[in-house]
């Protein structure tokens, strides 16, 4: 270890509650080697090793220290990971839990934050680069920005994602509560220890490691107790119950529609870079838990606010409360000589706690004429230099402005907004300052609500909830409650007012007993006047994330920004990942000033989810890899995968796509192509036998008296005199004409049908026929189920098939006695099966069906009798070139929801003289759908014949016309087809079905034009005769 | 993330079991072949958009699959009431203008969220 | 003329039967498993939808089961389980080889009404999961509340399952069971396993069924 931690108090000053200094660790921070302790974090552990600047700014590249303590802090932003698959970008340093052998990166500065040379572009550019720089620099030619952007990038030097995949794993857990506590200081440890004696579900989550916020920082006792004991005990008696949750290292990031709630927790973050195995099984880096309550108790607290200052951005400015929380928890006192700058009470105890620590207060300055409080009077007894009716108008900093070397004092007039006498230099090496508190409103926000301004406490607070959040309420500081009595109190009203909604009595809780001390009022003031006017002064630093400056505001209301959303935009403030925490109120203010009206008129920005950063892992939890989402199998899918299937992804499903073998005349054993198998598949299936799996098909079983009626309803066609036995083919419209789906549906017996969807259509029609008859229907008596994953579907198809499936079965298979449409029930292989006669190529085909636990058993006997007949499996790819060769439609590849039955040339399949108007007749007669020009379904065949036209290509009557040409259609598929030795296409073209032995071309973005000759849709066998066979 | 009460389970249940189907009570016009061009264009086509109540169609559909009714406020998102299929909304816009004036009067309302128990 | 064409799908003979899970191996959970997983395959399930007026009754003579008409419930008997899915709509299920007998039972005795009755065994199968940290399990997995406190033993429910769905159902103190869909199975299965690893979820297969007894002479008897 490299340095000794010269900021760090003495073990026997009986501060550092939350560090264990028996158990030393050591960190690397631009790598170089520091030592810590347990219980650090690594802000702590740098301001006790002396790190002044931990980053560069963002826009000027300015050096830049800690700030504060919490998520609030702005510029201790660091790169996480000691190898590459570890990193982890926008960790906040005072967030980040020290373990042995962190290793950290400042985000920005190169080569690193110390010697940073990004930063004399910064300062020769911080002139040049007024507010708006980008928007007025950048904005033409357009062509140039994605040049621009990459050096903007790289100079701005956000955070970067890992190269390498992520080791570790993360998961979503649901949870469900009455009561949902949102931070555990003293308004939420109370909240949830009123809550949880009713017996109802509560959670209670904190983003700190340990519970207890505020209380872990206060001299104060309660109960007669230190408040830091006091909290111990409240949580051991919450962590005693059933009914509570504990969550501490989670953070709530978003807060959505009906009280649901994003918790991140943290649970290995502290650990090391890669989450540690526990008996060897992998945990989990951190969960994400998605909690839908009851009621939502906010107790976030509230974020002290920094003052705006010239200098306030060199390293050794920190908001008061920071500095006694780095003396309490960590024993750290990052400085020597402190000069205070306050607006209240409250910071007092800041010179106190310093004082305390052995450090010298030089002076506060408080910007009151007469501050009186009683903290007040205990400074003064301690011998603290007050300074009234002043503040600190600028820190000022060593040459590199590396560190605060001293504070000009003056005094001022607030209401004036000047300088009013003579600016006094103290020597100093840190400035912390009070501005008052902003309650932590970002959650309230997220619920669409805007914050209101309250003069009584100078924040804004969470306005009115709205309904779609009822049981929402706020307590604490983060509703403008800051003495502890009436924390305590806001608590326990709010938690009783809510179970009362439900009809919960609470129990009496007992509402422990605070000091209280008197108080002097505090006073209005945000950005501090300087003694030049403030476009001209040192930069005064609104929001140090952004880089936006008191000027910058000025500068855009200036240029005619006055809402304040604009002024967001266009400055930047409030941005990312900071979303305005510290900087927020002060800019609103600043931006009031400059219009002339009070914070109230001018409004407040609100917050977005994410509160602070959340990693990609915890959102996408285990949905990713080979989980990111279901892959749906068939019965006989390990087989499909042993026979080498490529496979195609239609929905969920993966489909055989073909099934490339090794080819036979090639010594190098390479598979076939993608094109020779189909040319072998599609081969196969002509002249002898193949089996496609076909179980992907949507199957829904239909009962009841009315089924026959209602499927004359719901598709085109008549159903009316279909016999028990048969099958027909059906399509579907919605009511707009247009065809939605299609299939096969068979009667099974007078009551009973069973139709069959497209593989991608199945839960979409069971939900469009229950919508029909639950809303439209309900006196129709018929019942519908699913029933696709039931059946294993196998169909035998070529002018073998009748052969090789009668060695399997006792069905008689004769041509006159099981006819083509027609079904039967028998063995096949041993299994009971139902066979249809049905035909998607073209061939004679039979479908067989089993229960799907039983499909292997007849899958291997088809191979086992298959092999003298040439079975050959085949895949979607050729199915789908022998539908197109027989120019049968796929719904969805040759319809896109903009086809009428007619345009696809199927008059044959609508029953126009049916009784009933079903779905999509009326629609057929509207003037739209009557259109002669409309595109209608024609064959296409390139006059070359090698020529595969390309699917989606567009298609023009004239090929020498001007660009942009008048398109009249477009290929809709488009295969080789084997059998006949030609490529051929499906298309839509307007007023196609008049066009038939015209030619149409088809430019190709490569120049070439290809030319086809409309042809009729049916490529091979005309006349249907081959599945009659 | 709604919580809506499916008036069939007789629970609230999160919206991921829901589906959406667009706006309630769309008659499908008794007799087709006798409704003009116009009118089955508005049919077919038309819906309305309000800022304020609306009566939405919804589906269980991961649940018991049932369809039913939504009445929703498209400004806060709060849902008001859920129906079964066949029946009427007993929050309307009309409603929510009286209750709102009862209110100015000081009459309290005591309905709860989604007009059930939670 | 029959009304409804009943089918037997189970073989006379030993026939290779695989579960849609048949390719899983045992997971290598090792000591202090908090979590067991088991697939109970090959079970009869049948979906049976009716008016709960025209259900009750003959639910219970034929099955002995009393026909659960609130929602989220299931009942448990000697014949097998039989939750309520929705309003009119149950889901039966009962020993392998007992539905197509049930089925034509439950046909009979339910004469002229409207009901329909259907064999979904080869569509799903039981998924158990079984030990003190079940729940946190299923937590991962569902958005519904699997509180034990809310959820007490005979309740059952459909709902999201990781980005499938499943009837989830809990059937003793730490036993739960999940019906999922045969193609959605390995996915289920492998999710479970991932989100169990944690606890170190212990995972053995189902036996191999190797014969099917064929209870019915024919299976082609159409019931009318």
């Amino acid at each position: 270890m490299s340095s000794t931690q010269s900021f760090r108090l003495a073990s026997e000053s009986g501060v550092g509650s939350q560090i264990d200094c028996d158990k030393p660790l050591s960190f690397i921070f631009n790598g170089k080697s520091y030592p810590g302790y347990a219980g650090d974090t690594l802000a702590s552990a740098l301001l006790a090793n002396g790190v002044d600047v931990v980053n560069r700014s963002f826009k000027y590249s300015r050096p830049r220290g800690i700030v504060a303590a919490g998520a609030e802090e702005p510029n201790a932003i660091v790169q996480l990971g000691s190898s590459e698959a570890a990193q982890v970008p926008n960790v906040r340093a005072t967030q980040q839990t020290l373990f042995d052998g962190l290793t950290a990166r400042s985000t920005n500065g190169w080569p690193d934050a110390q010697r940073d040379m990004m930063g004399l572009i910064g300062k020769l550019g911080g002139p040049f680069m007024p507010v708006g720089f980008y928007y007025k620099t950048f904005k033409a030619p357009a062509s140039m920005w994605l040049t621009y952007e990459k050096y903007i990038r790289k100079a701005a030097g956000l955070g970067r994602a890992p190269t390498e995949s992520d080791p570790d794993i993360y998961d979503h857990m649901n949870r469900h509560c009455e009561v949902l506590v949102i931070g555990a200081g003293p308004a939420g440890l109370m909240a949830a220890l009123a809550a949880a004696s009713s017996g109802v579900r509560v959670i209670l989550c904190d983003e700190q490691p340990v519970f207890g916020g505020s209380l872990l920082d206060s001299a104060e006792t309660i109960d007669g107790m230190a408040a830091f004991d006091w909290a111990l005990d409240a949580v051991e008696r919450l962590a005693a119950l059933e009914n509570v949750t504990l969550l501490p290292r989670t953070t709530a990031n978003g807060y959505f529609d009906h009280n649901f709630v994003t918790l991140h927790e943290r649970r290995t973050e502290h650990l090391g870079d890669t989450a540690p195995t526990l008996d060897g099984r992998r945990q989990p880096r951190s969960r994400l838990h998605r909690i839908r309550a009851r009621h939502v108790v906010l107790a976030s607290g509230a974020h002290e606010r920094p003052l705006v200052y010239a200098g306030n951005d060199v390293p050794g400015n920190l908001v008061a409360g920071a500095l006694s929380t780095y003396i309490r928890r960590y024993a750290v006192r990052p400085g020597k000589r402190l000069v205070l700058s306050t607006t209240n009470d409250y910071a007092y105890r800041t010179a106190l706690d310093w004082q305390n620590a052995g450090g010298e207060v030089v002076a506060v300055a408080d910007a009151r004429a007469n501050p009186d409080g009683e903290l007040v009077e205990r400074a003064k007894a301690a011998g603290i230099r007050i300074i009234s009716g002043s503040a600190v108008v600028e820190a000022t900093s060593d040459r590199k402005g590396h560190r605060v070397n001293g504070a000009r004092v003056a005094a001022i007039d607030i209401e004036g907004f000047r300088v009013s006498g003579e600016v006094e230099l103290l020597n100093c090496d840190t400035v912390a300052t009070s501005g008052g508190y902003s309650p932590v409103v970002h959650l309230a926000a997220h619920t669409g609500v805007r914050p209101v301004w309250r003069d009584d406490i100078l924040g804004f607070v969470p306005g009115q909830t709205i309904a779609a959040f009822e049981g929402f309420g706020v307590v604490g500081a983060a509703a403008g409650v800051y003495a502890a009595a009436g924390v305590f109190e806001s608590a326990v009203t709010q938690v009783k007012r809510a179970l009362a909604s439900d009809g919960i009595d609470a129990e009496e809780v007992q509402i422990p007993i605070v000091e209280t001390f008197r108080e002097g009022a505090a006073v209005a003031m945000y950005q501090v006047p300087h003694d030049k006017p403030t476009m001209r002064a040192p930069k005064q630093f609104v929001d140090l994330q952004n880089d936006v400056t008191a000027a910058a505001i000025e500068l855009a209301t200036k240029e005619g920004f006055e809402s304040i959303e604009h002024v967001k935009r266009y400055t930047a403030m409030g941005f990312g990942t900071d979303q305005g925490k510290l900087g927020n109120i002060n800019g609103m203010a600043i931006t009031a000033r400059c219009l002339g009206q009070t914070i109230p008129q001018t409004g407040t920005t609100v917050f977005r989810p994410n509160y602070t950063p959340v990693n990609f892992g915890a959102i996408v939890g285990r949905h990713c890899r080979e989980l990111f989402d279901p892959e749906r199998y068939t019965a006989m899918h390990q087989w499909h995968v042993e026979h080498g299937a490529k496979f195609e992804d239609v929905g969920q499903w993966k489909r055989p796509w073909y099934y490339p073998q090794k080819r036979r005349e090639r010594a190098d054993g390479k598979l076939e192509s993608m094109h020779e198998a189909v040319v072998r598949e599609c081969r196969a299936v002509r002249e002898k036998v193949g089996v496609l799996d076909a179980s992907t098909l949507g199957k829904i079983d239909i009962q009841g008296p009315d089924a026959r009626e209602f499927l004359g309803r719901i598709y085109t066609n008549g159903w009316e005199k279909l016999a028990v036995g048969k099958a027909r083919y059906g399509l579907m419209c919605k009511d707009d004409g247009m065809v939605m789906d299609d299939g096969v549906t068979t009667c099974l017996a007078d009551n009973h049908f069973l139709m069959t969807t497209t593989t991608g259509g199945a839960a979409a029609i069971l939900e469009w026929l229950e919508l029909w008859h639950q809303t439209e229907w309900p006196e129709l008596e018929v019942y519908f189920t699913s029933v696709t994953d039931h059946w294993a579907t196998m169909t035998l198809t070529g002018p073998e098939a009748r052969n090789l499936l009668s060695e399997l079965t006792d069905i008689d298979l004769d041509r006159d006695s099981f006819k083509f449409m027609e079904w039967r029930e028998g063995i096949v292989a041993g299994v009971p099966a139902r066979v249809y006669r049905i035909s998607f190529t073209g061939e004679l085909s039979f479908e067989v069906n089993v229960q799907a636990n039983y499909a292997m058993q007849v899958w291997e006997a088809l191979f086992d009798h298959g092999e003298k007949y040439g079975l050959t499996p085949y895949g979607t790819e050729t199915m789908h070139v022998l539908r197109a060769e027989k120019g049968f439609i796929i719904v969805g590849q040759d319809t896109d929801g903009s086809m009428t039955p007619e345009d696809l040339g199927m008059h044959w399949c609508v029953g126009y003289n049916k009784p009933y108007s079903w779905i999509g007749k009326r629609a057929l007669t509207r003037s739209d759908t009557r259109r002669e020009d409309r595109k209608q379904l024609v064959g296409l065949k390139p006059l070359e014949a090698n020529v595969v036209l390309e699917e989606g290509a567009q298609i023009v009557l004239d090929p020498k016309q001007a660009i942009p040409m008048r398109m009249v259609g477009h290929v809709t598929s488009s295969y080789y087809s084997p059998t006949l030795e030609h490529g051929f296409a499906l298309a839509v073209v307007k007023g196609g079905h008049k066009r038939l032995g015209e030619k149409v071309y088809l430019p190709m973005p490569d120049g070439v034009t290809h030319v086809a000759e409309v042809v009729g849709s049916i490529f091979y066998d005309p006349k249907g005769q081959r599945q009659n066979i | 993330m709604f919580h809506i009460y499916c008036p069939y389970c007789a629970e609230y249940r999160e919206e991921e079991e829901f589906h959406p189907k667009g706006q309630a009570h769309i008659a499908r016009p008794a007799d087709p072949t006798a409704t003009s061009d116009d009118t089955w264009g508005e049919y077919l086509f038309f819906r309305d958009n309000p800022r304020g109540v609306h009566h939405e169609l919804w589906v269980h559909a991961v649940g018991c699959r049932k369809f039913f009714n939504i009445t929703r406020d498209t400004r806060s998102y709060a849902i008001l009431e859920t129906y079964r299929m066949g029946d009427q909304p007993s929050v309307t816009a009309e409603s929510m203008i009286l209750a709102e004036r009862d209110a100015e009067c000081g009459v309290t309302s005591t309905a709860t969220m989604q007009g059930v128990p939670s | 003329m029959p009304r409804f064409a009943y089918f037997d799908p189970h073989p006379a003979q030993a026939v290779t039967t695989q579960s849609p899970l048949h390719h899983f191996v045992a997971s290598a959970s090792g000591e202090g498993s908090a979590v067991a997983l088991r697939e109970h395959a090959f079970l009869d399930h049948l979906i049976l939808r009716g008016e709960p007026a025209v259900m009750i009754d003959v639910v219970q003579s034929v099955l002995g089961l009393t026909l659960p008409t609130e929602p989220q419930t299931l009942v448990l008997g000697d014949a097998g389980s039989l939750q309520w899915l929705s309003p009119d709509e149950w889901l039966l299920i009962v020993a392998a080889g007992d539905g197509f007998r049930l089925q034509r039972a439950l046909c009979e005795a339910l004469g002229k009404s409207h009901f329909s009755i259907v064999d979904v065994s080869g569509g799903q199968t039981v998924l158990e999961l079984h030990g003190e940290c079940a729940v946190a399990v299923l937590m991962k997995s569902t958005v519904y509340d699997v509180d034990p406190g809310r959820f007490p033993v005979g309740k059952g429910v459909t709902s999201v399952f990781a980005k499938a769905t499943a009837v989830i159902r809990r059937v003793g103190e730490e036993r739960w069971e999940l019906i999922v869909r045969r193609s959605f199975a390995d996915y289920c299965l492998r999710w479970l396993l991932d989100a169990g690893e944690e606890y170190g979820i212990d995972y053995q297969p189902a036996k191999a069924r190797v014969a099917s007894a064929r209870k019915s002479a024919s299976n082609m008897e159409a019931v009318s």
